[in-house]
């Protein structure tokens, strides 16, 4: 019998990298989306709950970097998925 | 196309059988989160995963090269075995599903043919070095790999998220678990659609009918795409309710926490060459995204129930494929239909019996249980 530890080792310590890594980031995406909807729902930007909210425009800024990001991952999943493209 | 025999064709059609059963079994892999959460309406989701699994069918070009991985002793399996093999699978697989669990397609198909192999051809045609290899440490490793990176996940989640508007939240991860739930699909295509396609063209290259080291001619790339891609749509709700609510409440961000890291664990191993069990991944990866939320509860009975079946899977399925290839080794075409219609008689009885408490996709989510007897759910529910 053969096992290959190292494999095996690879596949858990990037598996739990990229799925912590990916879901933190699409986190901090929505993070900026809900800052932006909270800032639009008040209009200034500025709501009492959320003080360090700063401008919407930073918000979405936040959202569309991480959403881009976490979009280049699945497009590098799907280039894994798909044999004619390697 | 004279080479092909009353066997092959049965085995060809048994495989397609088994294929579709793979379909069904496996929908809730990719897709039983997003219907509990409400991400996808259950129509869509088993639509998108049925129309994503006949794509992953046609870009599949590595077929497998052999039928079990080196599990069996390719050189002794004969048609007739093949055919034991995929009927105990078959058979494994209707009736986890009958009672709701999700078990391993892939195991079902080994431990088919491992019994097969085995009555037909002695114990030395299995080689137990590669059982262990290939099917038992994966079957340990990879759902605890999945489920500790779904805990992380779904508790960093949580926290980031904390103190942000819930209803942004909530709809920032459901759509984020289209995307996570539809790679599942992609990959459950490219890697399940392919073992079936493998079958059937390792029996025809046995009988004759293709030259040796052929690939799959385009029938068979397309039947067998179709058949799990026509399993899949029909959906095994009883089994997509127990994982999408069995086993825990999933909200949108622990579904695409499950989802995120059911995906990558399945395209690391396959890319560095590892077998494993769909199903086993995801049930991992639901159990530790449950875990990660804070107070959430994870009902252990199910998750021991659906770890029982893990173990029973192999040698059960293993049990019908030795008992089918002793009928078919001794009684020939005639123990080889009569092993079919034993078979199919079975299957339509399970079907039947699945007919009297029926899971579709309008009652999928209304409750966690799935139960087989008629008895008032509120009951049933009380004795679990």
């Amino acid at each position: 019998m053969h096992l290959d530890w190292t494999a095996l080792g690879q596949v858990t310590a990037v598996s739990i990298g990229v799925t912590v890594a990916v879901v933190v980031v699409f986190a901090l995406g929505v993070l900026g989306l809900a800052r932006l909807e909270a800032a639009r729902e008040h209009g200034d930007g500025t709501s009492a709950r959320e003080p360090r909210g700063g401008a919407p425009a930073l918000a979405l800024t936040q959202a569309a970097l991480c959403f881009l990001a976490c979009a280049a991952v699945v497009a590098y999943g799907i280039y894994l998925i798909v044999p004619q493209f390697h | 196309m004279d080479h092909i025999t009353f066997l092959v064709a049965v085995v060809i059609v048994t495989a397609l059988a088994f294929d579709f059963t793979n379909g069904f079994h496996d929908t809730a892999n990719a897709m039983a989160t997003s219907i509990a959460t409400g991400a996808l309406a259950p129509r869509t989701a088993v639509l998108i995963s049925g129309v994503l699994n006949v794509a992953g069918a046609f870009l599949s070009t590595e077929v497998a090269k052999t039928i079990s991985g080196g599990i069996v002793d390719d050189t002794l399996v004969s048609p007739g075995m093949i055919f034991a093999g995929l009927v105990g699978a078959i058979l494994w697989n209707l009736l986890t599903w009958l009672v709701g669990l999700p078990s391993s397609s892939s195991h079902a198909l080994f431990g088919g043919l491992i019994g097969a192999v085995w009555v037909g051809a002695g114990s030395g045609g299995v080689n137990f070095d590669k059982v262990v290899e290939k099917v038992l440490v994966p079957a340990v490793v990879s759902p605890v790999v999945a489920g500790v990176a779904a805990l992380l996940a779904t508790y960093l989640a949580y926290r980031l998220t904390d103190r942000a508007r819930k209803d942004s939240v909530t709809k920032g991860f459901r759509i984020g678990q289209i995307a996570s739930a539809s790679l599942v699909s992609l990959a459950h295509g490219t890697n399940d659609a392919q073992k079936t396609m493998g079958v059937i063209t390792l029996t025809l290259i046995s009988a004759g009918a293709l030259g040796h080291d052929a690939g799959p001619p385009l029938w068979v790339i397309a039947s067998a795409g179709l058949a799990i891609g026509l399993g899949t749509y029909l959906g095994g709700w009883r089994i997509i309710r127990t994982m999408g609510k069995g086993l825990t409440e999933i909200q949108s961000p622990q579904g695409f926490a499950a989802e995120t890291a059911s995906t990558t664990v399945i395209l690391t191993s396959a890319h560095l060459g590892f077998a494993l069990s769909t199903t086993q991944v995801a049930s991992g990866s639901i159990l530790g995204a449950g875990l990660g939320r804070r107070l959430a509860e994870v009902r252990w009975g199910v998750a021991g129930r659906m770890a029982v079946a893990w173990l029973v899977t192999l040698p059960a399925a293993a049990l019908v494929g030795g008992l089918a290839a002793s009928v078919v080794q001794s009684g020939g075409d005639l123990g080889t239909a009569v092993v079919a219609l034993v078979g199919a008689a079975l299957a339509a009885g399970i079907v039947a019996v699945s007919r009297r408490n029926p899971v579709h996709a309008h009652n999928v989510n209304d409750a966690h249980k799935v139960t087989v007897r008629t008895e008032p759910p509120a009951k049933v529910g009380a004795a679990a």
